[in-house]
């Protein structure tokens, strides 16, 4: 596992740096989720126009793989229909960050996809 | 609390001559106990030697344990308390020599109150499960702190949405320890039980049982202490503690996972309900009812974890050979030069009390890095840490932080190991300022 990889310049660069974090006037979708183990909370809020995502957020606190991962991911989704991102997958977010993890860092990077996507779905829950 | 406010005398007290004589031999001692421990032998993937600071989650094992539940399993694995063979018999002798040695540990007056559980929280489970359902209903009330483990929260917790009691916290100050002034308000006549953590898993506060149990006393409350992070790490007298309940775990304490123990006072454990049903809790069993074993069996169903329980019988021996009181002496030392040297770290900040006011631990943030990443960083110097709110939530949230590092200490930590881990936070810093 490339753990020095973990930390490089551009995921640090967006934790300490983050795009797109904060809240959005009216959100057409919002979605907050957390992992219990080590306390990270994300929230997604969503601006949609004709199946489109416009504008899109992200509040919370954490380490700096989940923080990052949601800053970068915010700037992917803009622009894309909501069925595109239904379609993102863990592959996805490894590429994007363009690192390896193990299981455990692995929940911290996927989180703010978990929030978005059941954010997309519509979810008031995430199915366990 | 900000590390700076460390009065100078703490900073300076290793400097001073007797206490560099009393490091030699703090070292030379530990260097030979270290050889007892095939892991801290062990080399990294990435070249570094281990350095064990993650403690109080869970502590590493001597051969002899080792060897111990090896024997049982090659010599004379069995089952206990059943066969008249050789093998169950020799079984049976050691699980039982097993309960005497920690009955003897923690000076309870016989080894029946003590009662094999699979750790700490299952002896709290236990504990809640029979005394609380026989003893807890509307209009009474048990007494927490905020300073709990989850597993001193939990059980309570849902035993209180069954039985409709009220849960209530003795609220901890800026500092880290119990808010005492708020006891007189919180203990009444009402109050059935008050549970409490003997020394915290994050904090590090070690609790003034005494005036605790006195308190309790006062309004006729029972009192459970949960040892999980004292017995590991002091001398522990559960007679001068006037515990009516003691619960810590094997596995802290240089034995294995998977066993616990529960102490009772007599008269309370034979009071109690049986709490799992099945073999060797019984006495008799009919098609229309069941007589129960005498204590500690009533509280046993099934087979117990055998090899575990020898282990922890082997963890013991190993404890008092090195002696409860050197091992609490030699944190003090190494927790006293952990925190002055930690505080020497810029924008590091340590939960709870002074040095001499805690037990072998040092939870702290570091500002602009996040536990989780600082964990991940120092991993790569081979310095092991826990991060996140170490099953302790309620006190994160109390303290106004998510989440902490935290370095906890054993008798085979070194000075130098401090000194590996401190260098590894420098690094850590240098990563998130670049």
């Amino acid at each position: 596992m490339g753990s020095d990889d973990l930390y490089r310049e551009a995921i640090l660069d967006y934790y300490k740096h983050p795009r797109h974090k904060g809240h959005l006037d009216s959100p057409d979708v919002q979605y907050h989720d957390h992992n219990p183990f080590c306390g990270d909370e994300i929230t997604v809020e969503l601006k949609i126009e004709d199946g489109v995502v416009v504008d899109a957020a992200f509040d919370g606190h954490g380490c700096a793989i989940s923080q990052a991962t949601a800053s970068m991911l915010m700037e992917e989704i803009i622009g894309k229909p909501l069925d595109e991102i239904k379609a993102i997958d863990k592959e996805f977010i490894l590429e994007m960050l363009g690192i390896e993890m193990g299981p455990v860092r692995l929940k911290c990077a996927l989180l703010p996809l978990k929030a978005l996507k059941a954010g997309a779905y519509g979810l008031e829950e995430w199915p366990e | 609390m900000m590390i700076a406010d460390t009065p100078l005398a703490d900073r300076t007290a290793l400097t001073d001559r007797t206490a560099l004589t009393d490091r030699t031999a703090l070292t030379d001692r530990t260097t030979a106990l270290r050889q007892d421990f095939p892991i801290l032998q062990r080399v990294l993937p990435n070249g570094r030697p281990l350095i064990y600071l993650d403690n109080a989650a869970t502590s590493q094992k001597p051969q002899s344990v080792l060897d111990a539940m090896d024997d049982y399993y090659r010599r004379y694995n069995a089952n206990v308390h059943r066969g008249v063979h050789t093998l169950s018999e020799d079984a049976t002798t050691a699980f039982e020599a097993a309960r005497t040695k920690v009955a003897k540990f923690i000076n309870a007056p016989s080894a029946r109150q003590v009662v094999f559980t699979r750790g700490a929280t299952e002896s709290i489970n236990l504990v809640a499960h029979t005394w609380g359902r026989a003893n807890l209903g509307p209009g009474d009330e048990v007494l927490i702190t905020e300073m709990e483990h989850h597993a001193n929260i939990v059980p309570w917790q849902i035993l209180q949405a069954q039985l409709g009691f009220t849960l209530r916290y003795v609220p901890i100050t800026a500092q880290g320890t119990l808010d005492l002034s708020t006891l007189p308000d919180l203990l009444t006549p009402r109050t059935r039980l008050f549970s409490f953590v003997h020394a915290s898993n994050v904090v590090g506060t070690i609790n003034p049982v005494q005036e605790l149990v006195a308190a309790a006393r006062a309004v006729g409350a029972k009192v459970l202490i949960d040892g999980a992070q004292s017995a590991p790490h002091m001398p522990v007298d559960v007679q001068a503690l006037d515990a009516d309940f003691f619960v810590f775990s094997s596995h802290k304490m240089c034995g294995p996972t998977g066993i616990g123990v529960l102490y009772g006072k007599r008269e309370l454990l034979e009071a109690m309900p049986p709490f799992l049903g099945g073999g060797d809790m019984i006495r008799e069993v009919t098609m229309t009812g069941s007589k129960w074993n005498t204590v500690p069996h009533k509280f046993e169903a099934g087979t117990p974890s055998i090899a575990e329980a020898i282990g922890l019988g082997a963890a013991v021996d190993y404890l008092q050979q090195v002696g409860m009181a050197w091992i609490q002496t030699h944190e003090r030392a190494i927790t006293q030069y952990a925190y002055t040297r930690m505080a020497e770290v810029e924008g590091l900040h340590i939960l709870g009390p002074a040095p001499d006011a805690r037990g072998g631990l040092v939870s702290f943030t570091l500002e602009g890095v996040h536990p989780h990443d600082l964990s991940a960083i120092l991993d790569r110097s081979g310095v092991a840490v826990r991060a996140g709110h170490h099953c302790a939530q309620p006190l994160h949230d109390r303290l106004g932080v998510h989440a902490s590092a935290r370095a906890s200490f054993y008798l085979y930590n070194t000075l130098e190991e401090v000194d590996e881990l401190v260098q590894a936070l420098h690094k850590a810093q240098e990563i998130f300022t670049l």
